[in-house]
């Protein structure tokens, strides 16, 4: 039914066999995930902490080593588990290459792009401080 | 893209009301999906007032009554008439089940909608074309794989070996799973959908077999096996209690187990 050629359903079933893929990302998705969870807390932490220190606080609170590089971490992995995250519901919902294609690509440059501009701006802070242009 | 409304071939459009005989006591309606693939017409609701008085407490026993005493153009599948057979399977209530192991009296609302089993093609009425469904268990290859000479006997099992297929082998293949699987509406040409996994992770977890690698192998794809989002429907609506949900994620734990 719907399909009119010859194939056997067996060979419709197998398709284009295993693409022995997957089980990276299976692990990726619950690591990033379970990293997310105290870095999270930490952003908690740290907007509560900046929420009073007005803009000298908050500047001084990423030349921080430790909050540096935790804020790099939280970026970096949430860039990373959105890309999956979204990646997952586009081939979930979109299935004519002509479409998720681009939209796999444009997942990919939004992610990366957004997680290098966040690394950039806390590097700014961070290496070179306030009003720093 | 994902189908979320109906083709306009399949809009379902009202269809015939039979009324309850006179002198009936207790009444029931039954709206029932119809479609014949001889005509050009759309699919319909059909509506019979079911005098439940006369019939059996099985939805089964309505159907059956509707097709022997109100309507005998009406087609399903049905055979066991207990819940072994697995060929009953419709969407009840807007839930999959078997008819001849619920009863009617359990369903609520005013009228108990029946209707094939949800995005499959349809082939008249309540039968569903469920060929794809069965070459993706075929495909998993539902049998003993052994390199290891045939023993005399029997392959021997040790007691706690076969507790491990518990819960797995009693399977009979309705359906009702795969096709409330949201993941299976979507992409069913890639992913096996429950019930195959379910059957796939009865062939890894039986201790005699010797080719769980190359199982594994197969299984090991983005879409084959890690389309299942944990959505749990098929647990929900299995007849016979099983938890496919919980064999897929023994299946991704023994390819993390591969790795790790």
């Amino acid at each position: 039914m719907g399909d009119s050629s010859y194939r056997t359903p067996l060979s419709r079933a197998r398709g284009l066999g295993s693409a022995h893929d997957g089980v990276a990302r299976f692990i990726s998705e619950r690591a990033t995930s379970v990293a997310l969870v105290p870095l999270s807390l930490w952003a908690i932490y740290g907007a509560l902490k900046i929420s009073h220190a007005g803009y000298a606080g908050a500047t001084a609170f990423l030349q921080s080593p430790v909050n540096a590089v935790l804020a790099v971490l939280l970026i970096a992995v949430t860039a990373l588990h959105m890309k999956m995250g979204m990646q997952v519901i586009i081939e979930d919902y979109v299935h004519q290459p002509r479409s998720k294609i681009p939209a796999l690509l444009l997942n990919s440059a939004v992610c990366w792009l957004a997680g290098a501009l966040g690394v950039f701006s806390i590097l700014k802070v961070a290496l070179l401080g306030a009003g720093a242009h | 893209m994902v189908e979320f409304a109906l083709p306009k071939n399949s809009k379902i459009t009202k269809g015939k009301h039979h009324a309850a005989p006179e002198g009936a006591k207790q009444v029931k309606t039954f709206k029932v999906y119809r479609y014949d693939p001889e005509t050009d017409e759309n699919p319909r609701w059909d509506t019979y007032d079911v005098a439940v008085d006369q019939c059996g407490p099985m939805v089964l026993d309505a159907v059956l009554h509707i097709k022997n005493t109100m309507d005998p153009t009406l087609a399903f599948r049905r055979s066991c008439r207990e819940g072994v057979c697995g060929s009953c399977a419709f969407n009840i209530g807007g839930r999959n089940t078997l008819a001849c192991t619920h009863a009617w009296k359990d369903i609520p609302g005013k009228e108990i909608s029946i209707s094939p089993l949800p995005h499959m093609p349809v082939v008249k009425d309540l039968v569903p074309d469920l060929t794809l469904f069965f070459a993706q268990y075929e495909s998993i290859e539902p049998w003993l794989h052994t390199d290891t000479p045939e023993p005399q006997k029997e392959w021997v099992q040790s007691p706690q070996d076969r507790v491990k297929i518990d819960g797995l082998y009693e399977c009979i293949l309705c359906a009702c799973c795969s096709t409330s699987c949201p993941s299976y509406w979507w992409n069913q040409e890639k992913y096996l959908g429950p019930a195959a996994l379910l059957q796939a992770y009865r062939w890894l977890a039986d201790s005699r077999d010797e080719s769980t690698g190359e199982r594994l192998d197969y299984l090991e794809d983005p879409f084959k096996l890690y389309r299942c989002h944990t959505i749990m429907n098929c647990a929900q609506v299995c007849p016979k209690g099983l938890n496919p949900a919980k064999a897929i994620a023994s299946i991704k734990a023994m390819l993390v187990d591969r790795v790790v």
